[in-house]
C-alpha cells in the first residue's frame, strides 16, 4: 500500500513561519506566539506525509498555513511553480480547487442547515465545475465513493453518526478533484471501530484518485499506519523526519523516542516488559520557547551546549533527518554517545557555513 | 462494614433504562461485573456501549427521570448501594468511592480556588479543621507531583494545564483514601506523554494505598498496560469478561477479536487495516437477536434470531456469543 519511489515534491515548504500576536492583558506587553517557526519540508506527489506532535506544537497551524487558512508571517509554500504564501487572495481562491482540507470535528465542520447534497455540491458551484443534472450525478457518485448511500442526498448532518459525517466531509473535499488534502485529525473524534473504516477509506481514495495527503494527528499508531513518511513537530519546529517504518523502529531524536515509548501498545506482554521514557513536566510555552534546542528542558540527554545551539534538521541516516546536536551520522544512537559529547555539533557548523 | 468474599464491588444484573418520548433506551441491560480488592478492572467499549452509565450507577449519579435503575444490585463491601439512604450515599461518594472524569475542567468548579475545593472534601468527610484540611490538601498535591504545591494551591483551575488539572482531580478523589477509584477515560483528553505520566501516577498510588480501580477507556493499549481483568461492553451488554492477558491472547468473542484487529499495531507489518463494518448500534432500535450481528463477520442465521448465551469458557472467562466456544478455540491457534 505504501509507495517507495522517489517522486517530485508536490508542495515545497520553505522556512515557513507563523507568529500570532498576543497580549496577556489590555495594557500588557505585546508578545508573539511562535506557532510555526521556520519549517522547511517537501511533500512528495502521491505520498501521505504524517505530521505528529502534542497539542500546541503547531501542527494544525502548519497545515492551515500551507492552505493559507491562516496567513504565514514569513516563508514560502511552492505549489505548481507558484508561491501560495504570496499570492493575492483572488489568485489563491483559484488554487483552492486543488488544495482541500478535512477537519477533525465532523459535528462542527458541516453546516447543520444544509442537506448533504448541498454540502457536497457547494464547492462544485463555487468553482463552476458542474451544474444541474450533472451536479446531482456528481454528488451521488461522490457519496458512493465515500461509502454513503445516495438515498441520503436530502438528509441533514444531524441525521448521521460521527463516522458518516466524516465521510460527508471527505466527499466535500473530493468534489473539486483536488491534488492535495490536509487531513487534520480526521479520526480523533471517532470510535475505534470507525477509525479503521475512515483510515482505509482515505487510503483507498488516495490510490484511486492519485491524491497527496498531509495527515495531521496526535495518534502515533494511526499516523504510522497511514503514512509513507512521518514528520515530528515540537514547539513550532520539525525535529525528526523519516520513513514511517524507520521512525517507529528506530527513532533518533530523544523527543521522538519518548513520544513513541509513551504510546500504549495493545499487548499486555509488551506493556509489562517495556520501560517507558517518562518525560518530566509539560511542553513549555511557545511565547517564550527555550533557547537552543526547544526540547532541552525535558530532554534526559540535554547538555550545556543544547541551550546555546539551535539544532538544524540534518540527515543522520539515509532519508532519516533529526534535529539534535548529540547525534551524528557516525553515531546515530544517542544512548551510545559519550557523556557530554555532541558529535552533531560539527554537522551544525557545516550547516551554518553551507 | 461487613466484608464479602474478596470482592470489593459486585454489580449484579444491573439494568439502567432511559425513557425518551417514544421509546425506552436500555443503556445498561443486565450487566454484571466484580472488582476484587487491590485489583484494576478495565471496561472497554465504544460510545453508547453503556460503560459510563454503568459506572455512574455505582455512584448513584443517574438522574431520575429520565433515567431509572430498573433492576439488579450493586454490592459494595457486601451492602447494596441501590438500597442506601441519601445520607449513606453521601458518605459513600465522599469517602469510599471516588470518581475522576475525562474532562477535568468541567468537573472542577472554575470559580473556586483549588485549595478550597480540596479542603471542602476532608472538612466535610473527615472532620478536618481548616488548618488540617489545608495541610492535607498541600500534601495531596505534592503526592500527585504538582510542583510548588504550597504556592500553586491557591490558583484557580484555569491556571493549570490539562494534565495538571487531571492531577488535581486525582488528588481530590484520593483525599479521603477511597477503597474504589472509578476513572472514566481519565487520559483521553491528554497528550500521550502526559497520559503516560497520569497512568503512571494512578498505578503508583494504587500500589501505595491498595485502592481498587475501575478504568474505563476505549484504548486497548491502556487496558493492556493497566488492568488485571477486562470487561468488554457493547450495546449495553457485557460481551466478554476475562483476565487481561487471556483476553488479548485468546479472545472468545467476535467483537473483541475485531476490536483488537482494528487497532494499528506499530510493531507489525500490516497492509489494509481490519475494519468492523457498519455503525455502532442505535440503542433505541436494537436488532432482535445479537446486537452485534449486523456487523459481525461470523454471523449465522441463529444470531439474528436469538439472543446469544453468556458462555463460560474457563473459570473466569466468559463470552456472549452463540459460537463462543468455537471462537475461543480458533483464537488458540
Amino acid at each position: 500500500m505504501k509507495m517507495e519511489s522517489n517522486t517530485q515534491p508536490l508542495i515545497s515548504i520553505k522556512d515557513l513561519t507563523v507568529h500570532f500576536p498576543v497580549r496577556k492583558s489590555l495594557f500588557g506587553k505585546r508578545q508573539t506566539v511562535k506557532a510555526v517557526d521556520g519549517v522547511s519540508l517537501d511533500i512528495l506527489a502521491g505520498e501521505t506525509l504524517g505530521l505528529v506532535g502534542e497539542s500546541g506544537c503547531g501542527k494544525t497551524t502548519l497545515g492551515r498555513a500551507i492552505l493559507r487558512l491562516v496567513d504565514p508571517t514569513a516563508g514560502q509554500v511552492i505549489f505548481s511553480g507558484q508561491d501560495l504564501a504570496s499570492l493575492s487572495s483572488s489568485a489563491m481562491r483559484a488554487q483552492r480547487q486543488h488544495l482541500q482540507i478535512i477537519f477533525q470535528d465532523p459535528y462542527a465542520s458541516l453546516n447543520p442547515r444544509m442537506t448533504v447534497s448541498q454540502i457536497i455540491s457547494e464547492p462544485l458551484a463555487t468553482f463552476g465545475l458542474a451544474r444541474g443534472e450533472e451536479r446531482t450525478r456528481r454528488v451521488q457518485e461522490l457519496m458512493q465513493q465515500v461509502g454513503l448511500s445516495p438515498r441520503f442526498l436530502k438528509r441533514y448532518p444531524h441525521e448521521f453518526s460521527g463516522g458518516q459525517r466524516q465521510r460527508i466531509g471527505i466527499a466535500r473535499a473530493l468534489s473539486v478533484d483536488p491534488s492535495f488534502i490536509v487531513a487534520d485529525e480526521p479520526i480523533s473524534a471517532l470510535d475505534v471501530s470507525i477509525q479503521s473504516q475512515i483510515m482505509n477509506l482515505l487510503d483507498r481514495l488516495r490510490r484511486e484518485k492519485n491524491l497527496t495527503y498531509l495527515f495531521i494527528s496526535h495518534d502515533l499508531r494511526a499516523v504510522q499506519h497511514v503514512s509513507d513518511r512521518v514528520a515530528v513537530m515540537y514547539l513550532g519546529k520539525i525535529v525528526e523526519l523519516a520513513p514511517a517504518k524507520a521512525i517507529y523502529a528506530r527513532p533518533l531524536m530523544p523527543y521522538t523516542k519518548a513520544l513513541i515509548s509513551a504510546v500504549p501498545v495493545p499487548d499486555p506482554k509488551v506493556e509489562a516488559a517495556r520501560t517507558r521514557i517518562m518525560l518530566e513536566g509539560e511542553v513549555p510555552s511557545p511565547i517564550n520557547p527555550p533557547s537552543g534546542c526547544r526540547f532541552r528542558t525535558r530532554c534526559p540527554y540535554a547538555i550545556d551546549a543544547c541551550a546555546s545551539v539551535e539544532p538544524a534538521l540534518v540527515q543522520i541516516l539515509p532519508n532519516h533527518f533529526a534535529a539534535c546536536i548529540r547525534i551524528s551520522s557516525k553515531q546515530p544512537d544517542i544512548e551510545r554517545v559519550a557523556p557530554g559529547a555532541a558529535p552533531g555539533l560539527n554537522h551544525q557548523a557545516a550547516h551554518l557555513h553551507a | 462494614m461487613p466484608k464479602s468474599n474478596g470482592n470489593l464491588l459486585s454489580v449484579k444484573d444491573l439494568c439502567v433504562y432511559f425513557k425518551t418520548e417514544d421509546n425506552v433506551v436500555k443503556a445498561v441491560d443486565g450487566v454484571s461485573f466484580e472488582v476484587k480488592r487491590g485489583q484494576t478492572l478495565g471496561i472497554v467499549g465504544e460510545s453508547g456501549s453503556g460503560k459510563t452509565v454503568a459506572n455512574l450507577s455505582i455512584m448513584r449519579l443517574i438522574s431520575e427521570p429520565p433515567g431509572q435503575i430498573a433492576g439488579g444490585a450493586i454490592e459494595f463491601n457486601g451492602r447494596d448501594i441501590l438500597k442506601m439512604s441519601p445520607r449513606e450515599l453521601r458518605d459513600l461518594r465522599g469517602c469510599h468511592i471516588a470518581m475522576i472524569f475525562q474532562d477535568p475542567m468541567t468537573s472542577l468548579n472554575p470559580f473556586m480556588r483549588v485549595s478550597k475545593q480540596l479542603m471542602e472534601v476532608t472538612q466535610l468527610h473527615l472532620g478536618h479543621t481548616k488548618e488540617e484540611a489545608r495541610r492535607h490538601a498541600v500534601e495531596m498535591l505534592e503526592h500527585v507531583r504538582i510542583p510548588d504545591a504550597p504556592e500553586r494551591i491557591d490558583s484557580y483551575p484555569h491556571e493549570f494545564s490539562g494534565g495538571m488539572r487531571q492531577r488535581v482531580m486525582i488528588a481530590m478523589a484520593l483525599s479521603c483514601k477511597p477503597q474504589l477509584l472509578i476513572a472514566d477515560e481519565p487520559t483521553t483528553a491528554l497528550d500521550v506523554t502526559i497520559q503516560a505520566q497520569i497512568l503512571n501516577l494512578i498505578q503508583k498510588l494504587k500500589t501505595e494505598t491498595g485502592t481498587s480501580v475501575i478504568l474505563i477507556t476505549h484504548d486497548l493499549g491502556v487496558i493492556a498496560g493497566m488492568t488485571d481483568y477486562v470487561t468488554v461492553m457493547y450495546a449495553g451488554k457485557v460481551f466478554e469478561q476475562a483476565p487481561t492477558p487471556e483476553l488479548f491472547e485468546r479472545p472468545g468473542n467476535p467483537y473483541t477479536k475485531a476490536l483488537l484487529q482494528s487497532v494499528p499495531d506499530p510493531t507489525s507489518e500490516q497492509g489494509k487495516l481490519f475494519q468492523i463494518p457498519g455503525q455502532p448500534p442505535d440503542l433505541a432500535n436494537l436488532p432482535s437477536g445479537c446486537p452485534f450481528a449486523p456487523r459481525c463477520r461470523r454471523v449465522e442465521e441463529v444470531c439474528r434470531r436469538e439472543f446469544p448465551p453468556f458462555v463460560r469458557l474457563t473459570s473466569n472467562h466468559f463470552s456472549l456469543c452463540h459460537f463462543a466456544d468455537e471462537v475461543y478455540a480458533e483464537s488458540a491457534t
